[in-house]
């Protein structure tokens, strides 16, 4: 009979055990720093990347694998919230799997994975930088190594309704905040304007608030963090920046719906005619010309490069780059397709068909594209101007810390200059190196 | 064929105990613990396991250093009870004394609401006459709906141009920070859960006998009194059971504000919500001190429960239990 005690005993043993275990494998030494140069190995590959609605990437893979037999690429679809593509990226990361070979990393995501060492350095001169937008080159880089390879680019936009504008007799898009304010002054004054709203853009808590957040102190002339990497939002210009988001909620130029907007709420709201200006990515283009009834604003808007505090504003670069994960097999395919997917014919056809900002300068001076999608000269000057979003290796916790200032200054909860002095000291400790 | 055995003789060591062929001649004990030796096991690898691994992670740190190449050092540094300490003091307290007084917040409200729509819904279905079997299953559908949907859905209807704020002819901006992100989340919880409790109570309800709602009647009871006097109490054990489970499930919200209000929300930010959040910044010792703090924290309340209120949730085989032992220990000592 097994008696109480030796139950007792056998329980306590195999706990005993399993802590053991436990205690065993933390730190797994994985030596290999991430030099290039180390890129060998051909064979079928993984290409790990959020959906792709225009079905253009799909095509683009067909291509190649028709060409590359034995070396074919699959899609592995990530799900659709840059948030959960980050966890699953980070998840296969941890865990040194080879399951991904290329990663498709948001412009942010950069330090973080080249820090942990979770991509692998990549040779500069078999790419030719020089012939891609300078800012989306400068994302794809850590430390002036490069790490990735811009694909897609995106900068803010300002989107406004010429016929009210025409109606009130102005001609041109407003350059700075104040005038902006007087536009809007004026088209209100006529008659069943009132209750529109004059500017909105992303300000629920989350990433699209960081990157309207960095807009408003870059258009004031300040900087988030600066070209060293040290926190700068103390400064006046961050303060005229974070003033313009707060002071416009509690005056009631930015409807106090606002505040739950992220980009389609905003893109809804300025699509039902409730918004004179909307600040939004390149995307709404396409969806407020759509003739099928879903716009009301078809035909009657247009957009300008961002105002700022006293001349053009400066805007958020977003868009996504691709890497190699540090443990996959077959890097020098994944290499190679990298080089296909950026090249221009294939850069060209994903503009046509999900006309998202491409990363090659000269298809910016393409006449029969600018005809096509007439919002690209602007496009250009917007992202040659932008600036990203901090380029830290702990993105996440910066920009909790931008969001959390950005929002509780926007609803009243503290002063600006309070939020703007808890923000400096935040990033201060996250940012030292 | 019963056979009268003389009480084996009291040892000197004074030993109460009579040895194991006595206690038990067919061996029964030794063939329970073989067939339930499998499942031991399987609850030992899924819930044991993790614990100790989860306490284990919870005493060390990653470092966040950057050597001089730029690359994060790997492995992580033993650091104690610092996760712990950290977790109670500054900032970080304040935000944790938050999310302990939001997840007790919701518990009891959400408990209150639930109890109370949950046996009005028990009542209706016990007594309704047509469709019952519709009328039961139909009521379980907000149950059985994912709570991830149901918080999609719900965000939907609390949009700032929502169903919600055309009905109530208002313009409350339901997502953002405030009470009434707090009652949204109650709302949408209320709504998904009430049923379930309403079907355990209905379970409790099915096994009142009749007899005893006719006698009362013959005593000339009112139709509230039944209900306070005879209703109530002896529905009181799936009652409880029912408490018990929604309580638990309540300290662990986690889906329904981070899908319907947002991450870091301060109104609405629960225990989980920040357990997740330290992990997805990849802070796995902080964070497993956090699932740790709520793991204790709801070892707590459910040892309250059964303790205090009594709620049997082994029933008939505790009183058995006892039984046997009453049994054995009066044949030793005969």
């Amino acid at each position: 009979m097994i008696g109480k005690a030796s139950v007792r005993g056998a329980a306590l043993l195999a706990v005993a055990a399993m802590a053991l275990a436990g205690c065993g494998d933390s730190g797994s030494d994985d030596s290999s720093g991430g030099q290039s140069g180390a890129l060998e190995g051909r064979g079928p590959i993984k290409f790990a990347t959020g959906k792709d609605t225009s079905g253009n990437m799909q095509k683009l893979v067909d291509e190649w694998n028709t060409k590359h037999a034995d070396q074919k690429v699959t899609i592995t679809e990530l799900p659709e919230s840059a948030d959960d593509q980050r966890d699953a990226l980070v998840r296969n990361a941890q865990a040194q799997s080879k399951e991904y070979t290329i990663l498709n990393l948001d412009v942010v995501w950069t330090a973080e994975f080249a820090a942990n060492q979770w991509v692998v350095q990549l040779p500069e001169d078999q790419f030719d930088l020089e012939n891609f937008l300078e800012p989306a080159a400068n994302t794809a880089k850590y430390r002036d190594k490069l790490y990735a390879v811009p694909v897609y680019s995106d900068g803010g936009l300002l989107y406004y309704r010429k016929d009210l504008l025409t109606a009130a007799g102005i001609n041109d898009a407003p350059k700075t905040w104040d005038e902006m304010q007087e536009d809007c002054t004026k088209v209100k004054g006529l008659a069943g304007n009132q209750g529109l709203g004059c500017y909105a853009g992303q300000f629920d808590k989350y990433e699209g608030l960081t990157c309207n957040f960095s807009e408003a102190i870059q258009s004031a002339g300040g900087s988030v963090l600066d070209k060293s990497g040290k926190p700068t939002v103390d400064t006046k210009e961050a303060k005229d920046g974070l003033t313009f988001l707060a002071d416009g909620l509690k005056s009631g130029e930015i409807p106090q719906a606002a505040v739950t907007y992220q980009e389609e709420d905003g893109r809804r709201a300025f699509q039902d005619g409730t918004l004179i200006f909307h600040r939004n990515w390149p995307y709404v283009y396409a969806k407020a010309s759509a003739t099928d009834g879903s716009s009301k604003v078809n035909g009657k808007f247009d957009i300008a490069p961002l105002p700022g505090k006293s001349g053009p504003g400066v805007s958020t670069l977003g868009g996504h780059n691709f890497a190699i994960s540090q443990f996959a097999e077959n890097k020098a395919t994944a290499l190679d397709f990298i080089k296909f997917f950026t090249s221009e014919e294939s850069e060209k056809s994903n503009l046509l068909a999900t006309s998202q900002a491409p990363t090659r300068a000269n298809l910016y001076d393409d006449a029969d594209l600018v005809k096509q999608f007439p919002y690209l000269t602007t496009l250009k000057e917007s992202i040659l101007n932008a600036v990203p979003r901090p380029q830290a290796v702990k993105y996440n916790e910066v920009t909790a810390a931008i969001q959390e200032a950005a929002y509780s200054a926007m609803n009243g909860k503290s002063s600006v200059d309070d939020a703007l002095k808890d923000l400096q000291s935040k990033l201060e400790s996250l940012t030292t190196q | 064929m019963t056979t009268t055995t003389a009480a084996p003789p009291p040892t000197t060591s004074g030993a109460s105990k009579p040895p194991a062929a006595k206690r038990d001649p067919q061996r029964h004990g030794r063939l329970a613990a073989l067939l339930l030796a499998p499942t031991f096991v399987v609850l030992a690898l899924v819930i044991v396991y993790p614990l100790i691994s989860a306490i284990r992670e919870s005493l060390y740190k990653k470092s966040d250093e950057l050597d001089e190449n730029g690359f994060l050092p790997k492995g992580e540094t033993f650091v104690g009870v610092k996760n712990y300490t950290d977790m109670f003091s500054g900032d970080t307290g304040d935000r944790f004394w938050n999310a302990f007084w939001n997840t007790s917040f919701f518990t009891v409200t959400t408990l209150f609401f639930e109890i109370l729509i949950g046996v009005s819904m028990a009542l209706v279905m016990h007594h309704a006459l047509r469709g019952k079997g519709l009328v039961r299953a139909s009521i379980l559908v907000p149950w059985a709906i994912p709570t991830a949907v149901s918080a999609v859905m719900w965000q939907f209807i609390f949009r700032a141009d929502g169903v919600a704020n055309e009905i109530l002819h208002s313009q409350i901006l339901w997502t953002t920070e405030g009470f009434q992100a707090k009652l949204a989340v109650v709302i949408a919880d209320v709504w998904k859960t009430a049923p379930f409790v309403g079907l355990l109570v209905l379970a409790g309800l099915q096994i009142i006998p009749n007899d005893v709602y006719e006698a009362a009647r013959v005593d000339g009871a009112s139709g509230w009194k039944q209900f306070w006097r005879i209703t109530l109490p002896l529905v009181k054990p799936a009652l409880l059971v029912a408490i018990l489970f929604r309580g638990l499930d309540a300290l662990r919200i986690f889906d329904l504000p981070y899908v319907m209000i947002g991450k870091r929300k301060e109104s609405v930010e629960t225990l989980s919500m920040l357990a997740q959040d330290e992990a997805s910044n990849l802070n796995i010792g902080p964070a497993a001190a956090y699932a740790l703090v709520l793991f204790v924290y709801v070892a707590v309340v459910a040892y309250a429960f059964v303790k205090l209120l009594g709620a049997d949730i082994l029933g008939e085989a505790r009183t058995r239990t006892k039984e046997i032992k009453e049994r054995k220990a009066r044949v030793a000592t005969a």
